[in-house]
Formats: structure tokens, C-alpha cells, sequence
């Protein structure tokens, strides 16, 4: 087995500081390319969002790549394309994020652009307007995909109080109705130097990027953030079941328990118990999805895809400000009916919940996800994702103590994780059957699309082939 | 990887005694190294008879050999926190992993049986296949697939080895066997059509020695060349719709055979399709489809320039009441660019967005190594990223004026519409 000694130490050289107006920067300096990402993050997501005004979230962040007072909306195009850059950004349940990779002599002007995304945005009408038919494209893009309604439904039912239970797309009529005004006023609401985390890291120097974060930040005013209460998610008390009927192929099932922030004691060891399902996905969102997880040999994968009842499984659990869900995702194999996935699923479940993990299954778990720490810290802009990813959602400090936490779990705490959350009263399941052509005449089609976080558009990145 | 603007990758090849090329970079950001394993044995090498095949050899060709039983497999990788993906294209069955840099001996020694010695077993390929079977299902559920599929079927045609679905019909995969596995395994896959490229934290002729002890014992001969039917444009306008109407939006696919990788042409055709559908949010088309418009949250356009003539594809999603409108903007963006060709501003910001990213695509392992075997694939030349500023400064605004005129015409387009949409686009 290999040693990891350099590995998954992160590189704790991080510089922290605080603006008098709040804004949080921390720089990151990494010299193994010639390149600098730049992420600024803001605590809001679709968890802030009212009733009436699902989606805000995400359509405001849409409106901050459509000019400001300084960058003209004829001037957006290719600023920083001309750098070789790539920019994007994305909203989930807790966060909005920004980002900028490129030449590190582009620096000055990415600190520029977001800048000027916090402070001098123009949403102007017609473009508020142009863009509400872009996301709810985006969002019937979204209803194409069974698993994607699935998961959507799926969340809607798991919590009935909390405001994790809305898609971060928001539902249709919410997009229909909201106006320009809706979105300025969430935008100058949420978008001060005191709600966010600027994040700089690669081939730079630490002092002079601290000027410019000065030079470009530092006269931005600070404002009140107001955050409604949210309610908490009171404890589930029995079994939540949904499933959804539609012309299609295939089959889905999908089990969501209610899961762990990362902050509770059990989210580390519930990390473990998902290695053990479903294989190791890692814990950067940017990044992992792009890896599959090494899973053949994991509990779920033999027990659903070696006997061919699935095609695939996939256990989600990622890091969230407050409990969120860890779901278990299966495609049945054509032929094969729910009910009997269903029942294999819970049973190697129950089995893990009433006997816990073994020794030999914690040690590879615990090894595939300190490899993952290793593999997703290759570039600059995975590293400086996952510092302001932290910072947003508990603090970047827990970054260096990854392995270290992963490596303390224990077989008695997998097994009381297990024993705690993989119960049917924590349970919600969701089934996707499908009908066979023209027998699904009429069913409406969906409201909002999906749970994952989702983002601005695509890379525009030409690759050769 | 400083060295990538200043001296280049600088990889090291070598042809070993066998025939097989392994090439080796090493880059110090982590502690692991990225193994890229390519066979010259994709989709296009599909007896007619068997679309499919490639596909279902790159879904059990790592479940088990003589001396390895699948779950003895699969437990070396997923203990070490590997997993291997296997993928197909038309040309290429690529396998591909991650894996710490202490690893790398034994994960080269385990690739090197499973490449070498699959053992199919008829186990494992009864449950395969019925995973195939379920991807082909959902496949047929999926609008961008269907649209994008369709275009390819209908511009090269059915039986064409770039026209064929790559991952057979339901019935073709039912045909094929245990005996078809090996015999595509035995034509296909020797050390002649192998290129095997490793990025990591490891000094390269360390990691050469490594491939060639686990490579040495293989000997094969040559597979012999792929043929492929010669493409033939067809002239005239072609439309097809696949009706979905239980979905929310439809995909348009739109396209035309373009140029061969070779071509001269090619980095005016490259320019091209950056300004038509990629620079920044979509080129041209992301301007007038996206900003301007509002239709669609996606709409882009991509070029394979490949062996033979290739795709140019521009695809978009878009409401089914926006069809119309978003094909007849397609239309006018490409007769535009075709007859005005691009201006002096859009080849300069192209060129410099061209050149300026290649540090950023170069950063990581398996950024490198996917451009190595896009470089080895190609005959590129080891030099090839130090030449590409050059090669794409060289191209006049004349040169990429005339590609949009020899290809982007919007009366020979075929155009395939999937999804909730029951007219006809004009």
C-alpha cells in the first residue's frame, strides 16, 4: 500500500485576512503552473430564498455576468477570454460562487471583475427579461433527465420545513413571476464585502495580491445582512415515500436519509459508511464528480450491480452548512422490477445498520478517501475551490484536518452512524417507474429541475481530438 | 510545468521492442501519476454486423483474466483508491486511472494482464450486457443523445463506421457473444495499436523501464488498417424529427461533414468554430441564441476534424416552441459568417484566447496526457504545444473566411430535432 505522507497534508500556507469592510481573503500561493484562480464566494444560496422568489438565487447570479457599471455588457464578452481564461460560476443550497482561472498576469483584472460583481452590477430589464427564458430552458433541460425529476421530488418530500426542500433552480411559476426588482434587491441585499470570502491561489505573490485585493475591494461599503430564520427540519417520523409515473425506458430508485452537516460529529464517519456503499467519491464538489469512485468491490455495488438487479449505484453525501441528505441513486437493469431492487438495496443496508462495517472495509475506505484528497488537489483552481467551499460553509481550517479527521474514524463510530441514520424513519424513498410509450399522455411535466448545484453554462473550452 | 510556456512538455517516447509507444512526463503538483492506455480499437472497428462490439470489450475487458477473478480485480484498484475508466470513441478504446506515484509498478502490472490476457468470463459478460442493454434504453430516452446520434446516422449513414450508434441497438448487443469479445481482442488489440502515456510525479525513463517490464512478454501481430468508406457529401437540406413528447425540451442537432485532422485547413477550420460556437458563452451563436435571444441555456458548435472528414456539430436545447426560431438563427449566424466572414477583432481575441489557455489545459496529469495521446494519435510530433501559437498565428482571416464558406451552408445542413415537437423546421 502507499505511503501518503506528502499527500494529503494541505498545504497549510495559507494567508488570511480581513478587510475593514469584512470581505475575507485568503491567498494561497502555488507555483507549479503559470496560472492564478480566483473564486469569490458569498454565503447565499437557495436556502435564503422566500417563498414566492425559488430560483432567486440562481437567476441573480446569472444577472452578474451581464455587465456593470465599469465593464460595459458590450465588454464582457472575452474579458478574460483575452487572457486564455475561463470564467463561471455556480449556486447550490448554501452558497454562490465565482470564478476565474487564467495567465497569472490576468490577476489584476479578475480582482477587477469581482469587484465589480459585488458592488456595480447593472440588471438591466431587458436583459432580466432575456434571461428568464435562458433558465427555465435551463430548467426543462433539467426535466429531461428522469433522475434529475426524481431527485428533485425526492428532496421536495424529505423536508417539509426546511428550505433545503426547493430546487436551487427554482419552481416555474416563482420564475415566471418574479421581477427585476425581485432580483436587485436580493442582489444588493446579499452582495457586500461582509457576506464574502475572496479566495486567490497559484503563481503569485502573496503581498502584492493582497494590494490589489485592497486597491479593488477596499471601497466597497459593507452592508446588513438580513437573513430570514429558517426552521429547522423537525425529526421525520416514519417513512417518506414518492413515486412518479412517466413515458420513459428505464427505472430509478432512490433512497435519501437525512444526513449529517459537516460540522455534526457523524459526518466523517458517515463519509466512511459511503466509501463502504458506494466507493470513495472524495469531498470536492468541482472535482470528484468527474472521477468515478472506485466501487466494484463496495457493499452496494456487489449486492446490486454484480447481481445485475442495477446498472449503476451512486451514494451522494457532500459537506453542507446544515443536515442535508445522503442518498443512495440506482438505474435498474431493464427487466428488472423496483420492488426487487428496492428490497435487495434495504437489505445490505439493514445488514450494515445492524452489524456495522468491518475492519478490513474501514481501512480501505479510509485509504481511498485519502487518495482522493491527493488526486483532486491538482490545480490551482480545485484548490481554491474547496478553501472557499469550506470557508462558506464552516471554515477553511477544517481543509488541513481532512485526513486526519477521516483517518480517526473508528469501526464503533461507522456502526453507530449507521445504526443512527440508515433507519426507515430517516428514510425517504423514490421511485421512477416507467411507462411504456403513449401511456403517459398528460403528466404534467415538472416544476423545477433537480437538487445538484448548477451553473452558468458550459465551459466554451475547444479541445482537439 | 513553468517549463510549458517557456520550453514545452518535452516528453519522453519509446518505442519499445514490441512495437508499443510509451511516453512519459513527469510533473511534481501531486504525489500520483495518471496512466492513459489507448488501442487503436474504437467504435468505427465494429464488424457491421456488430455495431456495439468496441463498446461492450471496454465494459468487460477488466473483469477478469486467467489468473485474476473480477472481484480480485476489482479489489487491487479499489484499494489503492483506483478506478479505471474505460471509454471508447470512434479510433480509440482508452483505459485510464489515477493512481498514487508508489502505486505505479503494481497498477502498470495489473493493466498490463487485463490488456493483455481478458478472459471474458461468461458471467460477466451475461451482466455486462444487461447494463449495456439498460445505457442503450436510457439512451433512447435521452433527447441530446437521440439528436445527436441521429445527425451522425444521417451524415454518414447507418452502417458507416461514424454513423453507427457506438453503442450497438438492443438486438445487435444480444448477438454479441463471448467468442465475438475475443476474436475483436485478438484482431485489435496488440502492441502496434498500443500508445500508453504516463504524467506524474515520476521521473520518465524510470517510468518507461516500469511499462516495458510489465509490456515486454506481449507479443502480437500488427492489427491490420481500419477501412473506412469514403464520405461523400450529400447536397441539399436534410430535416428529421424524433418526436419525444414526454419530455420538456427539445434538442436540436445541426451539422455538416467538415475537413480531415490533416487538412491543412484545419486551423482556420479550428478558429473557425471557436468564433461560430465556443468563444466565451457560445461564440456567434451563444450571442444571438443565448444573449440575445433567451431561447436556449446551451448552444455551441464543435469540430472533429478527425481520420476522415468529421462532424461539425452545433447543437442547442431549446423549447419546443422555440424550434423554429432557434434553426432559422442557426441559419442566419452560419450564411453571415460564410459570407462576410469573421472580422479582424473576432480572429484576434480567438487566437489569443486559442494560445493563452494552453497553460490552463495543460495544468493537470490528465489534462497532459490526454493531449499526448491526441498528439501521438495524430503523429503531432513531441513538440507539437510550442508550435500550436505558431501554427494558429500563421492562419489569415482570408484562410478561416473560406472555410466558413467551403462548409457553414445553410441549404446543405441536416438538422435532426428530439424531444416534445410535432412540426417541421424549415
Amino acid at each position: 500500500m502507499a505511503t501518503l505522507e506528502r499527500s494529503a497534508t494541505v498545504d497549510v500556507n495559507v494567508s488570511e485576512e480581513v478587510l475593514d469592510n469584512g470581505l475575507r481573503v485568503l491567498i494561497q500561493e502555488m507555483h507549479t503552473a503559470p496560472l492564478a484562480s480566483v473564486w469569490c464566494w458569498y454565503r447565499v444560496g437557495s436556502k435564503d430564498e422566500p417563498t414566492g422568489q425559488t430560483g432567486v438565487s440562481h437567476w441573480v447570479e446569472h444577472m452578474n455576468f451581464k455587465g456593470t457599471t465599469n465593464i460595459p455588457r458590450d465588454k464582457v464578452k472575452g474579458i478574460i477570454e483575452q487572457f486564455g481564461g475561463y470564467w463561471n460560476g455556480y449556486t447550490w443550497i448554501d452558497q454562490t460562487t465565482y470564478t476565474e482561472t487564467a495567465i497569472r498576469d490576468a490577476l489584476d483584472r479578475m480582482l477587477f471583475i469581482e469587484a465589480e460583481r459585488m458592488a456595480n452590477c447593472l440588471y438591466n430589464p431587458a436583459d432580466c427579461e432575456s434571461e428568464r427564458t435562458v433558465i427555465i430552458s435551463e430548467l426543462q433541460g433539467g426535466e429531461n433527465d428522469p433522475d434529475t425529476l426524481l431527485d428533485q421530488e425526492l428532496t421536495a418530500i424529505a423536508f417539509k420545513a426546511h428550505p433545503y426542500r426547493h430546487p436551487t433552480i427554482g419552481w416555474l411559476s416563482d420564475l415566471q413571476a418574479m421581477t427585476r426588482e425581485d432580483l436587485y434587491a436580493y442582489y444588493r441585499r446579499f452582495y457586500v464585502p461582509n457576506n464574502a470570502t475572496l479566495v486567490i491561489v497559484g503563481d503569485v505573490d502573496t503581498k502584492e495580491a493582497m494590494r490589489g485585493v485592497a486597491r479593488h475591494f477596499g471601497g466597497i461599503a459593507p452592508g446588513e445582512v438580513v437573513r430570514r430564520p429558517h426552521t429547522r427540519e423537525p425529526e421525520q417520523l416514519g417513512e417518506r415515500r414518492v413515486t412518479l409515473s412517466r413515458e420513459a425506458t428505464t427505472a430509478y430508485l432512490k433512497l435519501g436519509y437525512h444526513a449529517p452537516a459537516v460540522g455534526d460529529p457523524d459526518f466523517f464517519p458517515m463519509l466512511v459508511l459511503d466509501a463502504v456503499l458506494t466507493g470513495a467519491k472524495g469531498i470536492n464538489l468541482w472535482a470528484s464528480f468527474r472521477t468515478p469512485p472506485p466501487q466494484r468491490s463496495a457493499r452496494l455495488y456487489r449486492a446490486l450491480v454484480d447481481t445485475g438487479l442495477a446498472s449503476s449505484v451512486m451514494g451522494g453525501l457532500v459537506p453542507t452548512a446544515e443536515p442535508f441528505l445522503y442518498t443512495i441513486s440506482c438505474t435498474a437493469t431493464a427487466g428488472t422490477p423496483l420492488a426487487k431492487l428496492e428490497e435487495a438495496a434495504l437489505a445490505d443496508l439493514d445488514a450494515v445498520r445492524r452489524h456495522g462495517i468491518t475492519a478490513a472495509e474501514r481501512d480501505k475506505a479510509v485509504h481511498q478517501l485519502r487518495a482522493r484528497l491527493v488526486f483532486e488537489n491538482d490545480s490551482v483552481t480545485n484548490i481554491a475551490h474547496q478553501l472557499g467551499y469550506f470557508e462558506t460553509i464552516a471554515s477553511w481550517r477544517l481543509l488541513p484536518t481532512l485526513q486526519e479527521r477521516i483517518e480517526s474514524v473508528t469501526l464503533d463510530e461507522v456502526a453507530a452512524t449507521a445504526a443512527a441514520r440508515l433507519t426507515a424513519l430517516n428514510r425517504t424513498v423514490g421511485r421512477f417507474e416507467p411507462l411504456a410509450a403513449g401511456a403517459g399522455a398528460g403528466a404534467p411535466v415538472g416544476q423545477g429541475a433537480g437538487a445538484g448545484p448548477i451553473s452558468i453554462g458550459h465551459g466554451g473550452t475547444e479541445t482537439q481530438s | 510545468m513553468t517549463t510549458a510556456t517557456h520550453r514545452g512538455i518535452a516528453p519522453v517516447r519509446a518505442l519499445l521492442d514490441n512495437g508499443a509507444v510509451v511516453i512519459a512526463k513527469r510533473s511534481q503538483t501531486t504525489p500520483a501519476v495518471t496512466i492513459h492506455a489507448s488501442f487503436a480499437a474504437g467504435t468505427a472497428f465494429d464488424p457491421p454486423e456488430l455495431p456495439g462490439l468496441a463498446h461492450f470489450v471496454s465494459r468487460t475487458i477488466d473483469r477478469g483474466t486467467p489468473t485474476r477473478r473480477a472481484d480480485a480485480i476489482a479489489e487491487e484498484f479499489d484499494r489503492r483508491g483506483v478506478s479505471l475508466a474505460a471509454t471508447v470513441n470512434r479510433h480509440a478504446l482508452s483505459l485510464v486511472c489515477t493512481c498514487l506515484v508508489d502505486d505505479l509498478q503494481a497498477i502498470l502490472a495489473l493493466l498490463a494482464d487485463i490488456v493483455m490476457h481478458p478472459a471474458f468470463p461468461p458471467d460477466e459478460v451475461g451482466r455486462r450486457r444487461g447494463e449495456i442493454v439498460t445505457l442503450i434504453r436510457q439512451d433512447e430516452d435521452n433527447p441530446a443523445v437521440m439528436a445527436s446520434e441521429g445527425l451522425l446516422t444521417d451524415l454518414y449513414g447507418s452502417t458507416h463506421g461514424y454513423g453507427r450508434r457506438p453503442r450497438g441497438s438492443v438486438a445487435s448487443v444480444e448477438a454479441i457473444d463471448r467468442a465475438a469479445l475475443e476474436r475483436f481482442h485478438a484482431e485489435r488489440f496488440a502492441p502496434g495499436s498500443f500508445s500508453l502515456v504516463m504524467v506524474g510525479d515520476v521521473e520518465p525513463n524510470a517510468a518507461i523501464a516500469a511499462a516495458a517490464a510489465a509490456l515486454s512478454p506481449w507479443r502480437a501481430a500488427a492489427p491490420p488498417p481500419l477501412r473506412l468508406d469514403a464520405v461523400i457529401p450529400r447536397p441539399g437540406r436534410r430535416l428529421r424529427v424524433i418526436p419525444m413528447m414526454n419530455k420538456a425540451q427539445a434538442d436540436i442537432a445541426y451539422g455538416f461533414t467538415s475537413i480531415r485532422r490533416s487538412d491543412p485547413a484545419y486551423y482556420a477550420y479550428w478558429l473557425m468554430n471557436n468564433i461560430l460556437g465556443q468563444y466565451s458563452l457560445g461564440g456567434r451563436l451563444g450571442d444571438s441564441i443565448r444573449e440575445r435571444q433567451g431561447m436556449a441555456y446551451y448552444v455551441f458548435s464543435a469540430l472533429d476534424a478527425n481520420v476522415i472528414p468529421g462532424p461539425l456539430t452545433i447543437r442547442a436545447g431549446v423549447s419546443p416552441a422555440n424550434v423554429d426560431r432557434a434553426v432559422l438563427s442557426i441559419d442566419e449566424e452560419l450564411a453571415r459568417l460564410a459570407a462576410d466572414g469573421p472580422t479582424d477583432a473576432e480572429m484576434a481575441e480567438s487566437k489569443q484566447y486559442l494560445v493563452g489557455s494552453m497553460p490552463r489545459n495543460l495544468e493537470t496529469n490528465i489534462g497532459i496526457a490526454s493531449f499526448l495521446q491526441t498528439v501521438e494519435f495524430f503523429g503531432l510530433g513531441l513538440d507539437y504545444d510550442l508550435r500550436v501559437p505558431e501554427l494558429l498565428q500563421a492562419v489569415s482571416r482570408d484562410e478561416v473566411h473560406e472555410a466558413a464558406r467551403r462548409t457553414l451552408v445553410p441549404a446543405h445542413a441536416t438538422v435532426v430535432v428530439a424531444g416534445p415537437y410535432a412540426g417541421q423546421p424549415a
